[in-house]
């Protein structure tokens, strides 16, 4: 178990027991997004893919008694500065509890555990023979990919990226790719592709190369269940970030249970995912994500 | 050093049952949850005969300094936590306390001569938040069947016997004396609150179970007032439970009559919230007897 140094790839990271405080470095806008920076002293670096639960020090418990739990948030960038590792989280103000992150200040508090759950595994893992990676991204979905993708390209594995966004204000994250790589796509058709990202991915898949390749991918519900069924259909290996309502992030509350494949019980998605490959959930609309 | 039914603690900090597997925090966090392990005794999640699923997500709502929860008793059944959880959970540094449910005598008895036998066990918590299926009547809603049950099984364990108390009754006591006088070794309130969620898009109830139950610092008060009645009613000693965050909520529940306090949904926020508890509570005592 790696505490300190970087991990293999697509290696589970086990995180300190208990939660830490860290300081806040950054909060910058990234299109409708925003994204801010952690400097955590004490954690290991974590895998893409894994994520961690954030709460404010000051100011979580809010007017209305909310925010009371930490949120799950998937790790966007991870890099070893002196002093920690520097977390990027990628963010959108829907609720009390992202709304108090998005006002977050350099200088503030965030109380985090982990690196938490299953990350992302190597395309030869996912797939036999896979030799490169198929990304696809919705919404604050891209957070987890931009971090895969640079570890992928640090392993020298190819990626290709396809993001897809809703309109002008719920896009964002760009700026934690490098943009001359990606394909886009947009309902409102602002940028890139007018229509859905999963247009792109068949076409992609209609290439007589997809089938060397694994697909990852992190969106909205609809989204990843697309992906998941046109994978199937395809019988092209898929990994899918995602997310449902969670209180802990570390097996306690069995909150966050959604379906396995065959009929035969849930899993929990905090230590069994967020992570899962297509084949072992019965559908990705999960209940009650988004909350 | 606190005892408890003949048990040495380390402390008087303990966890809610259902709220801290250790097996998945061990997946999450490794030997450190060993090494650093929160509690000073260790309660299981419920275990029931057969296996159960749990309910149907949607499991969890956000409230006002609170959490509804949904969770319907996951659980691999006797025999599978024997043979798979109990092997793992002996591993912890603390002693072991197994929490079970049946649906009529003859289930808790099957269970606690499961369980009660195994020498990894110190005590058995008893679950009485269902219908006994004979009778219809919730175990821990009724004081002739909370004391039937307790002298049903006494006699076949030699292990401590807690009684879980439920708080959806006007008044708890006449259970919790009826539990005393029954055979229980202890008491342990409150469970969680009946409560209700609704989809603010739909306009329907949130949760895939329709109703849940409502914990953390929201039902403190609650709590707090059910653990001083039933201390002022039984001579057993009592774990008190329900929004606990901090030393102080401890302190008060300790004062309330309390012998023990366990954590819950703090836990959900800090995996390491009882070791805090528990050194902010030595401060508080320190501070009152000094």
């Amino acid at each position: 178990m790696k505490t300190g140094a970087a991990s293999g790839l697509g290696e589970r990271v086990v995180a300190p027991f208990g939660r830490r405080l860290c300081e806040v470095t950054r909060n910058v806008p990234s299109g409708g997004y925003r994204i801010f920076s952690a400097l955590d002293p004490a954690g290991p670096e974590p895998s893409a893919g894994q994520f961690y639960m954030l709460a404010a020090d000051s100011g979580w418990g809010g007017d209305q008694g909310r925010p009371y739990l930490a949120r799950a948030f998937s790790v966007a960038d991870a890099e070893p500065e002196s002093g920690g590792v520097r977390l990027d989280f990628l963010v959108q103000a829907v609720g009390p509890g992202t709304s108090r992150l998005a006002a977050l200040e350099p200088g503030e508090g965030l109380w985090i555990h982990g690196p938490l759950g299953r990350p992302f595994a190597a395309p030869g893992e996912v797939a036999d023979g896979a030799a490169g990676a198929i990304l696809v991204g919705g919404g604050i979905g891209v957070a987890p990919l931009a971090l895969w993708r640079r570890r992928l390209q640090r392993a020298g594995i190819p990626a290709r990226v396809l993001l897809g966004f809703r309109d002008q204000a719920n896009s964002g994250g760009l700026d934690l790719f490098d943009c001359s790589e990606i394909r886009l796509a947009s309902e409102d058709g602002h940028t890139g592709h007018r229509g859905y990202v999963t247009d792109l991915l068949g076409v992609l898949m209609e290439g007589d190369d997809a089938g060397s390749g694994a697909v990852y991918a992190c969106g909205p519900p609809a989204m990843l269940e697309a992906v998941r069924v046109m994978c199937a259909d395809r019988g092209v290996a898929c990994e899918l970030a995602l997310e449902a309502p969670m209180a802990c992030g570390f097996g306690a509350c069995f909150g966050c249970a959604i379906p396995i494949a065959g009929g035969d019980g849930y899993m929990r998605l905090c230590v069994d995912g967020p992570v899962v490959r297509g084949d072992e959930i019965e559908t990705a609309l999960v209940p009650g994500s988004g909350h | 050093m606190v005892e408890f039914c003949n048990i040495e603690l380390r402390h008087p900090v303990i966890n809610g049952s259902g709220t801290f597997d250790a097996i998945a925090a061990r997946r999450a966090f490794g030997d450190a949850l060993l090494d650093e392990f929160p509690f000073s005794a260790f309660v299981s999640k419920t275990i029931t005969p057969e296996p159960r699923a749990g309910n149907p997500p949607p499991r969890l709502w956000e409230t006002p300094s609170g959490l509804i929860n949904s969770i319907g008793l996951p659980n691999k059944g006797l025999d599978g936590f024997l043979e798979h959880d109990l092997p793992q959970l002996s591993e912890l540094p603390v002693p072991l306390i197994v929490s079970v449910m049946g649906t009529s005598h003859e289930e808790f008895s099957r269970l606690v001569d499961g369980v009660g036998g195994r020498d990894e066990v110190a005590a058995l918590e008893l679950n009485v938040s269902c219908p006994n299926v004979k009778s219809g009547l919730i175990v821990g809603e009724s004081p002739e069947e909370a004391n039937s049950l307790l002298r049903a099984i006494k006699p076949l364990t030699d292990k401590p016997l807690i009684v879980k108390l439920t708080p959806n009754i006007a008044d708890p006591v006449p259970v919790a004396v009826a539990a005393a006088e029954g055979g229980a070794d202890a008491v342990s309130l409150i469970n969680t609150l009946r409560a209700v969620a609704f989809d603010p898009e739909k306009g329907d109830r949130w949760l895939g179970g329709g109703t849940g139950g409502l914990s953390g610092p929201a039902v403190r008060a609650v709590a707090l007032a059910q653990v001083h009645a039933v201390a002022e009613a039984v001579s057993v000693p009592i774990v008190a439970m329900g929004g606990v965050t901090t030393g102080r909520d401890a302190a008060e529940m300790l004062r309330a009559g309390a012998r023990l306090v366990a954590v819950g949904t703090e836990s959900f926020r800090d995996p390491a919230a009882g070791s805090r508890i528990a050194a902010e509570l030595g401060g508080e005592l320190s501070a009152i007897s000094g």
